[in-house]
Parts: C-alpha cells; structure tokens; sequence
C-alpha cells in the first residue's frame, strides 16, 4: 500500500522514484532514517524502466537478466516493504532555498520543508524540435520513451512503418519495442559513417530486417495530417524519399532538470545537470543530485564499450549504475546528518 | 438544410471568429463555415500573439482603424470572457546608426497615428530595463502599450460566444461556389458546399489564405491575388522568460515588420518570424536553416539565451497579396463582403473588423433585431502569469508535466465545452498538452488513452498484429 498522508516537514524529501530515488530512499531507511518521502508525479512508481518492457535489467542486483517493468516493481515492492512512504501523483513544482519544496498533488499545492532534498529526476530524449529537423509538423513523430509508454504500458502503436533516427542504445531497445509492438521500421538512419553503438545495431537491424542508413539524415519530414514520407539525404548531398508514417528521434539525452535551472541552484549550463561536488551535493548544501539528471559520463571500461570513440552520444547511464549512484548520494546525506 | 441564414461567413479563422461573434451579438442569424475540422486552420495558427498599438500601421488606413479598434474592443472584454493579457511593452532597439536614424520618422508617424507614449531611451536607460541585451544595442524607442495575447483561446472564446448565442457552425464543409437569386427583394445566396446547399442573404468572406480563390469560384474573378508568405518561429523553453520582459522588435521595413523576440503568453521566448513568399498556401513546414538563423538571431541580441534548450519550432503563413492594404469590400449589389488579405496584423485587427463590418451593414441600412441579453462564456486559462487549473483545487492528475496540464482540463477540451476538440491540434491548443519541453516524451501515451475514440486521426494507430502478445 502506497501511504496518501503528505506530511510538513521531512529529513529527506526524494524527488523521482526511478532506480536512483528508490535506491537512495532504500540504503536511508535500512541506515534508520525514518523521515523519508518519495515524490512522483507519475500516477506509477519505478522512473523510466517502468515502461522499458524489454531486457536486460538488474542482473547485478538480482542476478538474473530481468525486463524494466519487473526490475522497476522489484525495487519498488523492496521499499514498500520497508514502510518507505511514496507519493505518486505529486509533483515538484519549484526548489526553494534550504529545502523547502513546493508541492502540487490530488490534496492540492501545498509545501514541504525537508532538511535534505534528492534530486533524481532522470533523463530525456531530445525532442524533434530542439533538433532543428526540416518538415511538416504532422501527427507520428515522437522519441523512443513515448514510443516504449504506448507499447508497454497502454498496448497502442503510434504508427506501423517508422523511420528510426539514431543508431545509440536506446536505439535498440526501441528496434526491440518496434517488434513487440508489430510495428516494422522502414529503416534506421545515423548521420555519421558508423553506428554510436556497434554490435547492438548490426546485429538488431540484421535481426529484425531493418535496413540501416548510414551518413544520411533527414532533409525534410513530408505529410499533412499524419507523417507520409521523409526524404533523406546522403553525405554527398543525394536526395531520396522513403515513405513512411511516423519518424522515431531516438537518443541525445537531456536531463531532465528544468527544476534546478529555474531555481536558485548552481546549473551546468553546458551538460543541462546541476552543478555537484564529489559528494552529489549542490551549491545549497540542502540539495543533493543523483541518476542521469546528473547526465554521467560513463565511467571506462564500463557501458564505454558500446561507443565508437569518434561519436560518442550524449552521456547516459544504464539503471544499475543510477542506482549504485543513488546508494552512494544517500550515505553521503547520512554522513551530512552527523556533521 | 431548409434554413436561411441572415449572414453565412466563410472561413474560421481569427477574422471569421470575430465577425460570427460581433453579428450573432448585432442579431444576425449566422452560420460559420470551415472547411476543416476545427477553426484556426488557416493563417491564424501559427503567429507572434501581440496585440499591436498600430503605431507603425499605414496612416489613415482601414487596418490602422481596425486595429486599434480591435486594440480596444479586446482590452474591453478580456476580463469578461476570462482571455488574458500580458502587459509586456515593447522595445524597439536599434543597432546600428543607420537604425537610429529611422527613429524620428518612426516617432513622428507614432504620433500621427495616435500613439502618442512612444519615449526614446538611451543605451542605459534601454539596458536597464532589458539588462540581458547585447552591448551592441544602441538606443531604444519604448512602445509601453505593445502587449501580448493567447492566439488560440481568443477566436476560441468569439467562436464560442457566438455559438452559445445561436450561431450555427458546419466544419468540415468548403465552400466551392455559389449563386446569387437577386429576384427576392432581400436576395438570396445558395452557397454549393461538399455538405450539400447553404443559403444565407448575405455573405461575409474570411477564407484568409484561400479569400481569391473563394471570390474567384463564386465570381469567376477576384480583384486581388493571395501571395502567401511563411513565417518560421523558434521558441525557448520557460527558463528564457527571466531574460526577458518587453517585446523586442527590429526597426521595421518596407516590406515586413523584421524578426521579432518575444514573451509568449505561456512564459516562453519566441524568436521569428521569418518572411519567405511560397507558392503554397498550406505548407507551413520549417526549414533547418531559417530555424537556425532564428536561433542565432535571438543570440547574437540575448546572448545568454545560449544557454537555455529550444522547446518547440513552429510557422504561419500569412495571407499577403501583391499590394499592402487590407482588401476589404462591400460588393453591395451582390450582398457579398470580403475581408481579404488580412495579412499580418488580424490578431490585432480582427474585433475592429467585425465592427467595420456590422457598420458596412448599417450603411446599407441592414439592421437585425440585436440580443436582448447575451452570454459571455469564461475561457479556460492558459497563460503562465495567471492562475493556472492545476493551482486550483480538486486536481487528480496532472497528465502533461511540461505545461503542467490536467486531466480536468483534457477532459473539458474533449467532451465539456462548446466547440470542443477534434484533432490532437486542437487539444494542443485548447489545452497546451505536449507543447513543452518533451514534446510528449512522457505523457504521449497516456494522451493516447484519454482521447481514444475522440479524433478522426487519432493519436494510436491500428496494429496490423493479431491479438494476443501483449
Ligand atoms: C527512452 C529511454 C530508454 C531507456 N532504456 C534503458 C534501458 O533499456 N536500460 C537501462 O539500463 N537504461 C535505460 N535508460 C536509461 C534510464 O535513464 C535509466 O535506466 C534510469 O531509469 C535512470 O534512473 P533515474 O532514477 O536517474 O531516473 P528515472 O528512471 O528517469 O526516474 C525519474 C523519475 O522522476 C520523476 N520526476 C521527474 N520530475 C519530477 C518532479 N518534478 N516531481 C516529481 N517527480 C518527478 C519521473 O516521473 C520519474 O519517475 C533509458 C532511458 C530512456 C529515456
Ligand atoms: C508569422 C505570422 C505572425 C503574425 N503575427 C501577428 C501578430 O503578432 N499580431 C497580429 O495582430 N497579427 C499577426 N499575424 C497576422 C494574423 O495571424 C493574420 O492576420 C490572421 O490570422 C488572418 O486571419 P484570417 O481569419 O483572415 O485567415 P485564416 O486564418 O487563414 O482563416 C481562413 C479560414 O478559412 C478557411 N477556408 C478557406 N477557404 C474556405 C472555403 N472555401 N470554405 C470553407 N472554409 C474555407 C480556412 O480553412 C481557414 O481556417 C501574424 C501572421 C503570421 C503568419
């Protein structure tokens, strides 16, 4: 059961109940912080692998290659059983000074004043529009998160013949929610002359008989009511139309951190992420950053071996290491607490 | 389709919006006609939302009257149908010497066209009213009544005012021709549609962007020639909006008002528009490079807006034709009124037309019997600097986190107003779903649900699989 009481005050008010969040609310509560809230403003717990319906999630913490959905219940089931108080359908509307958080959820707007704030909010895909795409601005265009929402969470299909655009590995996992979904792309196009990620590309194109374009993009995007075609372009300037009903922008990971940016906390303005110190704490000490709002780089020899040195993609990190990072965060506040 | 209108109006743009209000509150029995499944289809979905002074309007025009009529008419009744206004002001920055020196011109024609608060700043004086522009801003005219709008909700509400006083609306339906039955003492037009026959005794048209063509069908010729000209737009995301307060126009030219920085109603900045003649007059796509010139533009003025991620691009085509002015006219024998080639100030203009309209009428000695009472309706609000339905209490779910828009409020677009939503269009612009930061990366799906059934193009398409894996 999922507590409905919003309370005044707090030791430790985590914003978003992915991997990152969980894992922090999890390692405080096992270390005796009682006073703990999870705030989500989804209407479901579990953050971004809710809606992955594919593998492989989890096998450092579980042992066994899981899908996102049954990763994200896992970790949520584990803190429920610890009595760890989340709040769904509550939204963080601003960050205030010291921790204090403004609030809106179904009891209204209201705000709460915790003495440590998490911020874990994840990450996003970059949009058509912030990628200066040419073309009409017609009904099938969407990124591989809205895409995964409909197959996994809601069996629809926004389109049936997709052009995907980036060969990243989301990429993949949106070629995987292609075939859950019955849809079959048209093909896969990449900018440069190699695929950000190598093998998972070949060998997922292959798989599911996508062909992949390489050194080609998008000039113009046609169709009046709903995507009719794309015409593309190759690096020698050839032009040719593919048609198609819907285009897929995969990858290019922003943070999701509006929040921070429009308050008063220190914002890199170059990877989108607040500004942290070692310990993931912000410039008001009250405010702690964890998971991929922090936009990871990946650390070597870790998920670095997916990426072609010459295009590396935005930085993103996989769930297991956002939820290693939440731990850390979490006995870094706990260590702040007996400071 | 027995009835006869006293005015049928043909197209449901901003203009057709207005005029369907102003007649229906004169008396006028009044059908609107649009061809497509919702109103702002045309000219008027893609704009820069200001409410202009017209200090820069050609003097004694028919547009310089009908904006500052409409100027007026909306500053009178906004608060009554609950339409907002931002009152931003507007700086009109000059560059380069070149630019200042157009500044007396532009005073002394304020002046003469009745804007008589026009006040020159200096650089200081302009930078510390804007501390984000450019050191290369040399000087500034304030223009303090230059406001902004909500473009969509505005002919929403007039629409909507006109229907809940007995208009008739028929969407989906294009006018192809018509005839003209003189033998009647009144006269009588039987309008051909794909909908079958209309008849009205008057005629007002507001195709915009198609106004010729429509002549052209009817008549078999038109005195004026669409000459369609797009205008991109590049909007930044909320954060922007702390970076600028006033409207922040370009010394204009000849042929266009310039590139245009400015708040949005939503609490973005805004960069455009563009001004690009085209042949077409429905292809309003963007183009990578004008988008980037945009983008660099609105930098190279506010530098630190390099720093802030680019929401949403968008464009308009306005309906421009081979001469300047408005092509307004009373075709009195034939019962027939064009409001043509209004071409880039109908937001401003569109409630001063309606007047002219009505007064074109009673020129002609054509009088309805005016509503004895009226109902105002109260327009849901969208604008960031006003309370929005999610501060309110009683909210159950926010289904759009970027805009921050409710399930209460999808619900209403949907099922529980008057012109409701039929097109993902037009729930974007009755209720501001999707148009954020994401674009829909979260919320997409559940939007697939909640209108499931409600559009003839609908968010989730059929699957070609069997029933089964889910
Ligand atoms: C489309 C996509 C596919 C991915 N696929 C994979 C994959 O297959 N495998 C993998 O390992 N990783 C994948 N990732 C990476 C993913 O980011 C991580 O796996 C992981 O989910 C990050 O965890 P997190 O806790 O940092 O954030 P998230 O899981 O993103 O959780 C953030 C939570 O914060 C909530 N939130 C945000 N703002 C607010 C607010 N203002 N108020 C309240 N709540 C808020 C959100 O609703 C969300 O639930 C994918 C990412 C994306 C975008
Ligand atoms: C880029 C841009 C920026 C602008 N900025 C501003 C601004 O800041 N301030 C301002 O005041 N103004 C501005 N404008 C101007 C304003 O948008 C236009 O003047 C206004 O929208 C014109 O509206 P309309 O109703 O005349 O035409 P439209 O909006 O084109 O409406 C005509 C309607 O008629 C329908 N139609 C056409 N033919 C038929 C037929 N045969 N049968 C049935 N229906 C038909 C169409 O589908 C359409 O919906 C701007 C315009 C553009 C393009």
């Amino acid at each position: 059961m999922i507590a409905t009481i919003l309370q005044k005050q707090c030791d430790v008010a985590i914003i978003g109940s992915g991997p990152a969040g969980i894992s922090a609310a999890i390692t405080l509560k096992k270390a005796g912080v009682d006073n703990i809230v999870v705030l989500e403003r989804e209407s479901e717990a579990g953050g971004i692998p809710r809606h992955c319906g594919h593998i492989a999630f989890g096998f450092k913490k579980y042992k066994r290659i899981l899908t996102g959905l049954q990763y994200a219940k896992n970790n949520i089931e584990e803190a429920l059983n610890l009595g760890i108080n989340i709040q769904l359908n509550t939204t963080v509307t601003a960050l205030g000074e010291g921790g204090k958080l403004s609030l809106v959820s179904q009891q209204g707007i209201s705000e709460l004043n915790a003495k440590r704030v998490l911020i874990a909010t994840g990450t996003r895909e970059k949009p058509r529009s912030a990628r200066f795409v040419s073309g009409d601005r017609a009904l099938g265009i969407y990124n591989t998160g809205a895409l995964q929402g409909m197959v996994y969470l809601k069996q629809k299909i926004p389109f049936k013949r997709p052009l995907i655009v980036g060969t990243e590995i989301v990429s993949f996992s949106a070629l995987l929610t292609c075939k859950k979904g019955g849809i079959k792309p048209v093909a896969m196009i990449e900018e440069n002359p190699k695929p950000t990620v190598r093998w998972p590309i070949y060998y997922g194109a292959h798989l599911f008989g996508t062909p992949l374009f390489l050194e080609t993009k998008i000039n113009k995007i046609i169709g009046d009511q709903r995507v009719e075609a794309v015409i593309l372009e190759s690096a020698q300037g050839q032009k040719k139309s593919i048609e198609c009903d819907g285009v897929l922008f995969t990858g290019q990971f922003t943070p999701e951190s509006s929040l921070v940016r429009m308050s008063h906390i220190a914002f890199d303005s170059d990877t989108f992420s607040p500004s942290v110190n070692a310990n993931g704490q912000c410039s008001d000490p009250a405010y702690y950053a964890a998971g991929n709002v922090r936009q990871l780089v990946p650390e070597k020899g870790r998920n670095a071996y997916f990426y072609t040195s010459d295009n590396p993609p935005n930085a993103v990190n996989i769930s297991g290491m956002c939820w290693d990072q939440g731990g850390e965060v979490a006995l870094n506040i706990l260590e702040s607490f007996s400071n | 389709m027995t009835k006869t209108y006293d005015i049928a109006i043909i197209g449901g743009g901003i203009v057709g919006c207005a005029v369907a209000r102003r007649m229906t509150l004169a008396g006028a029995k009044v059908v609107l006609i649009e061809k497509s499944p919702d109103i702002l289809a045309g000219a008027s979905k893609g704009n820069s939302a200001i409410l202009h002074t017209a200090f820069d309007a050609p003097e004694k025009s028919l547009e310089l009257q009908c904006m500052q009529a409409g100027y007026a008419e909306y500053l009178d009744i906004h608060k009554s149908m609950n339409l907002p206004l931002l009152k931003t002001g507007a700086l009109l920055a000059a560059w380069s010497p070149e630019e200042q020196a157009k500044f007396e011109g532009i005073m002394v024609k304020a002046a003469n066209n009745g804007v008589a608060d026009l006040k020159l700043l200096t650089t200081a004086q302009a930078q510390k009213k804007e501390p984000n522009l450019s050191n290369n801003l040399l000087a500034a005219i304030e223009v303090p009544r230059e406001y902004v709008i909500d473009p969509w909700s505005a002919p929403l509400a007039y629409l909507t005012q006109a229907v809940e006083n007995g208009a008739d609306t028929l969407f989906n339906t294009e006018v192809i021709g018509g005839f003209f039955d003189d033998s009647k003492q009144e006269g009588l037009w039987l309008l051909e549609t794909n909908n079958g026959q209309i008849k009205a005794n008057h005629i007002v048209n507001c195709a915009g962007l198609y106004g010729d063509l429509l002549n052209k069908n009817v008549f078999g010729e038109s005195d004026f020639e669409i000459r369609p000209r797009k205008g991109e737009f590049v909007v930044f995301d909320k954060a922007a909006s702390k970076l600028l307060k006033n409207i922040l126009l370009p010394i204009p030219t000849e042929i266009t008002k310039g590139i245009v920085i400015f708040p949005t109603i939503f609490g973005n900045i805004a960069v455009g528009p563009t001004a690009d003649e085209q042949e077409s007059r429905a292809d309003a796509s963007v183009a990578k490079e004008n988008l980037e010139m945009l983008y660099a533009f609105a930098l190279d003025k506010i530098p630190a807006l390099k720093h802030i991620p680019v929401t949403a691009t968008y464009a308009g085509i306005r309906p421009a034709t081979e001469k300047k002015h408005y092509r307004v006219k009373h075709d009195v024998k034939n019962n027939w009124v064009t409001l043509g080639g209004i071409r880039s100030t109908g937001i401003t203009a569109s409630l001063g037309l309606a007047q002219h309209v009505e007064s074109l009428f009673n020129e002609q000695g054509i009088r309805f019997n005016k509503l004895a009472s009226s109902r105002t309706p109260m327009m849901p609000n969208l604008a960031e600097h006003i309370e929005r339905d999610w501060q309110k209490p009683g909210v159950e779910e926010i289904v759009c986190h970027c805009e921050m828009v409710t399930k209460r409020e999808i619900k209403k677009a949907l099922d529980g107003s008057t012109l409701p939503a039929g097109s993902m269009e037009g729930l974007k612009r009755r209720t501001r779903a999707t148009m954020g930061r994401c674009q829909g990366f979260y919320c997409s799906a559940r939007l697939a649900e909640l209108t499931e059934g409600k559009f003839a193009e609908s968010i989730a398409v059929k699957s070609d699989k069997k029933e089964g894996g889910s």
